[in-house]
């Protein structure tokens, strides 16, 4: 059985003080191979954790994680993290960065040498891939993110709000960038965003989380991921139903931040 | 205090020069920032200030200790030379007074002087001649060569006309003139505001003797064998210590148990001075180079093995996910990921680390050593050799000064990254 299976995955983080929070309650779900799914929810909601328990970083209390036939028990190369930020190895080069999966599974440099510089040219880093990470802006550096997750070939992508910390323009560049790549490269993909927007045009699937305990609230299927490969984003955004999805998970995902401050509210 | 508001009216004067000169000059970009206030990068040193502020120091120096590179306008008032004179009334105690007049000349120490030659001159009290050091003071038996001597009640009543008594004095124009309370007339020539060699010596003086040492040698040593030595002990101790902590830091920062088991030992070490061990050391590894490499080891150990453990814990644990994710094995991590992550902490710790060392040496040694700085200017002050300590703490303090570079440089060209991630 080839996809992924989250199977009724519940996560509970027991605190110091003897308290506990229970982040996720009961997560099943199943994707295909190649699927692009993006994660929204308000703050809080366990996007971060249901994405740790899938790469194996974090061991979930109840339920498991079940990939291409067979559980996962650790982080592993078959499942690839692009990280907010701050993930890159600054003592290395670019091109050292990028290179490093291969590397470490001890390829030799003749054997990754051409997919690497391929990779680099298809971000647009093939100018500077000797310069050291620290030197690129914010949106280079998550290029360079993506690149060295590619380089590896995972089978499942795992991004946590790798946009988030870019300006309009370079994150709108970045969108195109990762909708060409899972299209050229029929990776499974889940995208956590914060934006509404991103995950409209990204999610072929939308899964809407809700919080305490986090669960799926909500599951859309939307034609735009598909709309926008090659296809400049802002004319997908003008698509009618575009703004009516827009609207009601903007209102939906509000009605639940303001739950949670109601609730926090009536505590004090 | 003097020195202090010279001080104080140079760095006045000049900032208000400096400014009004460079006022022109000056639209670069720092200017243009609106924050230029608490931003690091808006205040860079003012490299003017800095060479007046090293000429300052010189030039004071130079100005208090009359020194020949400082042309002599600029002297503060030096002590006097030559020969001074006063009169001195005497009475007998038959009731006769008569004057006679006091020749002193006033020498620098360590030349020779010849006593003045002076005639006896009229009356039953003639006319003195002595020799006085500069800075230093003498007693005048001015009755010695008087016609009514102690025996005759000879007792001196008044110099240059003011009345003195025992235990009082007289200023005069080349000095004071003191009576002690036995009627002994003392000469203290005026030492103007100039510092005596002794206590401060003039920069050349330092200069001379540097040149002397370093090419005699001092205490059956070369110059550049006492410096070499404490250098030699500072790496040695430094290396073992590095050699020894950076291992035990990374066990403390991977394993819970070596966390446990030296996390008492070394949080207790580290805040001990190395310079509270030295009587141990001393006892323990006698006062030969076993001992002080013991001591500069230990100097060096806690503080490189805390650095290396920050090192370690402080990965970005994002870093490490993604190298596991990324299909990296353990060791591999090891290798790739958490050490080069800790090298710019190690680098901190090792500039700390020489720092550290180089001190110790340098008190090590002033308690007990055949050789090395420390014990150059040591030994130096208990001769009263003002020159050689002073030029010893110079040497320290550029080598201090040339180590931290180093490691500066060291740590610029091998982990450019630090501060970057
Ligand atoms: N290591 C941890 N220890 C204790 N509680 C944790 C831990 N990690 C997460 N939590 C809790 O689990 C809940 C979900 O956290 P998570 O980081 O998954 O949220 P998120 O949806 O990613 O939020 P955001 O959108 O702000 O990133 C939160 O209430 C958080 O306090
Ligand atoms: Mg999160």
């Amino acid at each position: 059985m080839s996809g992924l299976a989250i199977d009724k995955i519940s996560m509970r983080f027991d605190l110091a003080n003897g308290t506990s929070v229970q982040a996720l309650k009961d997560v099943s779900l199943f994707l295909e191979e190649g699927e692009l799914m993006s994660v929204l929810g308000p703050s809080g909601c366990g996007k971060t954790t249901l994405l740790n328990i899938v790469a194996g970083f974090l061991a979930p209390t109840e339920g498991k994680i079940v990939m291409n036939g067979h559980t996962v028990t650790g982080p592993d190369a078959e499942r690839g993290m692009v990280f907010q930020q701050g993930a890159l190895f600054e003592w290395m080069s670019v091109r050292e960065n990028v290179s490093f999966g291969p590397r470490m599974a001890g390829q030799r440099e003749k054997k990754w040498a051409e997919n690497v510089d391929h990779l680099l040219d298809v971000v647009g880093l093939h100018d500077f891939k000797e310069k050291a990470v620290y030197e690129l802006s914010g949106g280079m550096q998550q290029r360079v993110a993506l690149a060295r997750c590619l380089a590896n070939d995972p089978d499942v992508i795992l991004m946590d709000e790798p946009l988030g910390a870019l300006d309009a323009l370079t994150r709108e560049k970045m969108q195109s960038l990762v909708l060409k790549l899972w299209k050229e490269t029929g990776k499974t993909i889940i995208l956590i965003t914060h934006s509404v927007e991103e995950a409209l045009l990204l999610g072929e699937r939308l899964l809407v989380m809700a919080p305490r305990p986090g669960r799926i609230h909500r599951e859309y299927r939307l034609p735009f991921a598909d709309l926008g490969v090659g296809e400049d984003l802002r004319e997908v955004k003008k698509h009618p139903e575009f703004g009516q999805r827009r609207d009601e998970i903007l209102g939906m995902i509000w009605d639940m931040e303001e739950e949670i401050m109601g609730r926090t509210e009536d505590a004090q | 205090m003097i020195v202090f508001l010279i001080y104080i009216a140079i760095f006045v004067v000049s900032f208000f020069v400096v400014k009004f000169v460079a006022r022109k000059a000056v639209t670069d970009y720092t200017s243009l920032k609106t924050v230029t206030f608490g931003d690091e990068s808006a205040v860079t040193p003012n490299r003017i200030a800095s060479v007046v502020s090293v000429l300052t120091i010189f030039l004071l120096w130079g100005a208090f200790t009359g020194s020949k590179l400082v042309p002599p306008f600029l002297h503060a008032p030096g002590p006097f030379f030559g020969d001074a004179s006063f009169t001195y009334t005497a009475e007998a105690d038959d009731g006769t007074q008569d004057d006679a007049t006091v020749t002193v000349r006033v020498f620098e120490v360590g030349t020779d002087v010849e006593v003045p030659v002076v005639e006896p001159g009229e009356g039953w009290a003639k006319n003195d001649a002595d020799t006085v050091g500069a800075w230093r003071s003498g007693l005048i038996r001015v009755d010695d060569n008087d016609e009514k001597g102690r025996d005759e009640g000879h007792r001196v009543i008044a110099v240059n006309g003011e009345p003195i008594e025992p235990g009082g004095s007289v200023q005069t124009d080349f000095g004071r003139v003191g009576m002690s309370p036995k009627g002994t007339l003392n000469f203290e020539p005026s030492k103007g505001w100039q510092m005596e060699p002794i206590w401060l010596p003039a920069p050349e003086a330092v200069w001379d003797r540097f040149l002397e040492i370093a090419s005699d040698g001092f205490r059956g040593s070369t110059l550049w064998e006492h410096l070499g030595y404490s250098l030699m002990r500072v790496i040695v101790g430094f290396f073992f210590g590095a050699l020894v902590g950076i291992p035990l830091g990374y066990a403390m920062g991977l394993s819970d148990w070596f966390r446990g088991w030296f996390d008492p030992i070394v949080e207790f070490m580290r805040p001990v001075p190395p310079l509270a061990l030295i009587p141990l050391v001393i006892i323990w590894a006698g006062i030969g180079e076993v001992g002080k490499i013991i001591l500069l080891f230990l100097a060096a150990l806690w503080i490189m093995a805390i650095a290396a453990r920050s090192g370690v814990s402080g990965v970005r644990i994002s870093k490490v996910h993604a190298a596991y994710s990324l299909g990296a094995s353990k060791p591999q991590i090891m290798r790739y990921v958490i050490m080069p992550n800790s090298l710019p902490e190690i680098f901190t710790g090792a500039r700390v680390a020489m720092g550290v060392c180089w001190g110790t040496v340098v008190a090590a040694e002033l308690v007990a050593a055949e050789k090395g700085a420390g014990m150059m200017i040591m030994v130096a002050s208990k001769f009263q050799n003002t020159d050689i300590v002073i030029m010893g703490i110079i040497l320290i303090g550029i080598i201090g000064f040339g180590i931290d570079m180093l490691m500066r440089w060291a740590e610029r060209v091998l982990v450019p990254w630090k501060g970057k991630g």
